[in-house]
């Protein structure tokens, strides 16, 4: 018997299947062309020459708040961005810096009490999610929005097949019959990879390899077409080829039908690939964002470009150390009224302990929220 | 190079698979089939391949978290896979394991601080104080705040949790720990500390170490030597440096391509190669080679009987019939 404190096989507090879908929705009309970054050598067909006033997912503001016994933690604060159809944008930041709680906050998946959203506006054409009632939610979870949690094990339900986990939005949903789901979901399994998908469809979630539960995770946030998908790492647990073949289906997918992506990741590399625009989250805060390119050049933020300096070195000589960043991020029992970074920062001066530093732009969409912003091209590209 | 810790022989571990009306077996699932290597004391040994192909499976059955179903493992001289329950026990506090889904290995139920004290609680015996300092001292190691000593699992990020398995797994000085995909939910800034501290540990405990990771780049840095496995079996098993440098084996060429950040900026250009042909399902492997379905220099011969593991140079194995 494993101790006590390994769950032996897994836990079973497990979220509720978080999206029932519907048939994809055709957003073109919401499309917006302007705002396009530099991403041109990315073909977008769905985007081409249509226009629409605004983007297609709008963040404003959004405040998260975690009630605990030991005090309020301060987890998202005033977090804004905004993504088009079609368009990929990458979110980075240190771990505990609040990226996972900003996407369960935005289709409300958070069990409250104790989380509180506090404030803020998160619009989906227009509509804002935060006022929806359940119901309403619920249909759109899946519908429009495709979630992939990070940890697959907690939104996989252990009692019931992989095959019925992904039929059940499918059936009651696109009202598909049994024979029907069960053929899409064995379609959607080889889609993303799993091997003998017509027997494996039939297994449950502790009989998969913990990069084969990430696929099914994929699986199903794909299942209904979404307009959205909002990606929590998830590609953590699969290797260099199976990335691959799930950012091409993603791709493919962006493509055909103008999904937007929102790819929570900490691998670099992976951002620089396929994110048009990044946004680097801090302490519960986006304190920098903007062009990938223009990011990796010339990262203004002091925690950016040490996070970037940090990156292993591919090719070359073989480091005997690994860099990190010294110290520790600050414990959030209030939304940080001066720059959270400053005890970590070697740029830190006065002004820094006393001004909570706001996200000024910088140049063509890079924007950054530093007193002292560095300004050289970086060393590390 | 210093003696073995560890001596897999033909080690396998096959899962049944359960089907018709009575629900009697009707076959297996090979996912470790037939795999047969040292670790030596001291050293790390990397473990890589294509998500499925049996590693996790691999770690756990040295251990005996899942039951070999035949093949010896032999540590430190004495046979694991025939000492008694009460014996294993005792040699578990030498050997832990970093569990690749850090939700699902801890006990929701528990604070931080008695999931880490738990097997000190029950292998070591400290004093309440002193017991309270070791599990603040390994939170430190692993850039844990202290602060967070009496929550529960359910209120850290992913990366946080995936930190508590690794300060649990150290809790007790082991000598061998299999690091399943340790790193995986971590920036890299946390990673590179992660990974400087296993390295630092390792030069004052002279620590063993099977590290399993999908993250090419950093078992470059931190393994000695590196398995490469491929559907239940090692293909080949070579120094880190000889294997990145001229890979010998097919299905590791394969591999090794697909590095991300060899080459700066992919994105405009170049798609990145994908292996072709479909993964074959380790409930029933082709015959002959294993790879033969995929290999882009497959021959008759491979088709038919199976590659057998053999030097290729000084420290370089390779299991394919184009070194004969
Ligand atoms: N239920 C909870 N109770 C208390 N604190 C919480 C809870 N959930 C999250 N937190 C805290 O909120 C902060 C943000 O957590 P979040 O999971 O969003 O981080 P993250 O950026 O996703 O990190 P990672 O990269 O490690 O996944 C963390 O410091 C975490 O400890
Ligand atoms: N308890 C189990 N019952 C049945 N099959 C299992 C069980 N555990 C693992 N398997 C199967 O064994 C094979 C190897 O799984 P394993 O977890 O060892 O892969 P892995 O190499 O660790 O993959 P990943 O990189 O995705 O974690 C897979 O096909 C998996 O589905
Ligand atoms: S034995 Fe044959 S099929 Fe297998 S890797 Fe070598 S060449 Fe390819
Ligand atoms: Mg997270
Ligand atoms: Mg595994």
């Amino acid at each position: 018997m494993p101790p006590r404190g390994l769950a032996s096989e897994r836990n079973n507090h497990w979220l509720p299947h978080p999206y029932p879908g519907v048939g994809f929705t055709d957003l073109r009309p919401l499309l917006k062309e302007t705002d396009k970054m530099s991403n041109s050598h990315l073909e977008k067909p769905t985007t081409a020459g249509i226009h629409a006033s605004a983007p297609l997912f709008e963040v404003r503001d959004l405040e998260t708040v975690i009630h605990t016994r030991s005090g309020t933690v301060h987890a998202v604060n005033s977090v804004s961005f905004e993504i088009n159809a079609g368009e990929t944008l990458g979110v980075v930041g240190e771990s505990g810096s609040g990226k996972s709680v900003t996407m369960m906050s935005l289709i409300r998946l958070l069990a409250s009490p104790p989380v509180e959203l506090r404030g803020g506006q998160v619009l989906l054409g227009g509509e804002d999610l935060l006022k929806l009632d359940e119901g309403a939610l619920r249909d759109l979870r899946g519908k429009k929005v495709g979630f992939v949690f990070q940890d697959p094990m907690t939104s996989l339900n252990p009692v019931f097949t992989v095959g019925f986990q992904l039929m059940e939005p499918l059936r009651q949903h696109l009202g598909m019959s049994r024979r029907g789901a069960h053929d899409r979901a064995v379609e959607l399994l080889a889609l993303v990879g799993i091997p003998d998908p017509a027997r494996r469809v039939d297994e449950y979630p502790h009989q998969f390899s913990g990069g084969m539960r990430q696929r099914v995770m994929i699986a199903m946030a794909l299942a209904c077409d979404p307009a959205v998908l909002i990606a929590d790492e998830p590609t953590t647990a699969l290797d260099v080829t199976i990335q691959a073949q799930i950012i091409e289906l993603m791709r493919e997918l962006q493509s055909k039908l103008g999904m937007a992506v929102i790819w929570v990741t900490h691998d670099l590399n992976v951002v620089r690939e396929i994110a048009d625009r990044v946004l680097v989250m801090y302490a519960g805060q986006v304190i920098e964002h903007g062009p990938v390119d223009a990011l990796f050049a010339q990262p203004a933020h002091p925690y950016t470009r040490a996070l970037l300096a940090t990156m292993p070195r591919a090719g070359g000589a073989k480091q005997e150390r690994l860099r990190a960043i010294e110290g520790m991020p600050p414990i959030l029992t209030e939304a940080p009224q001066s720059c959270a970074f400053r005890a970590r920062c070697g740029h830190a001066r006065a002004r820094c302990a006393q001004e909570l530093p706001r996200r000024q732009p910088l140049s063509n969409g890079h924007d950054v929220a530093c007193h002292y912003p560095l300004r050289e091209v970086a060393e590390h590209v | 190079m210093s003696e073995p810790l560890f001596e897999i022989r033909d080690l396998k571990l096959h899962f049944p698979i359960y089907g018709g009306l009575l629900r009697h077996q009707i076959g297996s699932v090979k996912a470790v089939d037939g795999v047969s290597f040292d670790i030596f004391k001291g050293e790390t040994l990397g473990l890589v391949g294509e998500s499925g192909c049996g590693k996790s499976s691999c770690g756990r059955g040295l251990l005996r978290l899942s039951e070999p179903s035949s093949g010896e493992v032999v540590f430190d001289g004495r046979q694991v896979t025939a000492l008694s329950h009460k014996e294993m026990r005792a040699i578990r506090t030498r050997m832990q394991m970093v569990f690749q889904d850090p939700q699902a290995s801890l006990n929701p139920r528990m604070t931080v601080s008695e999931i880490i004290s738990e097997p000190l609680n029950e292998h070591a015996n400290l004093k309440r104080r002193a017991l309270i300092a070791r599990v603040c001292e390994l939170m430190d190691a692993v850039g844990l705040n202290r602060a967070f000593l009496n929550r529960y699992p359910s209120s850290f990020s992913g990366g946080q949790r995936q930190r508590i398995g690794i300060a649990r797994a150290l809790a007790l000085n082991p000598d061998f720990i299999v690091c399943d995909e340790p790193i995986a939910a971590l920036d890299v800034s946390i990673q590179a500390q992660v990974v400087n501290l296993l390295k630092d540990l390792q030069e004052q405990f002279s620590l063993t170490y099977l590290f399993i990771s999908h993250d090419l780049s950093m078992v470059r840095h931190i393994a000695d030597r590196v398995a490469v496995m491929y559907l239940g079996k090692i293909v080949e098993l070579a120094d880190t440096e000889l294997l990145y440098q001229r890979p010998s084996h097919p299905y590791s060429k394969a591999l090794l391509s697909a590095v991300p950040g060899a080459v700066a900026s992919r994105r405009a250009d170049a798609p990145r190669e994908v292996l072709k042909g479909d993964l074959p399902s380790p409930a029933n492997p082709p015959k002959g080679c294993n790879f033969c379905t995929r290999c882009p220099h497959v021959m008759d011969i491979c088709r038919t009987t199976e590659p057998e593991l053999k030097a290729v140079a000084p420290g370089q194995y390779s299991a394919c019939h184009l070194n004969d």
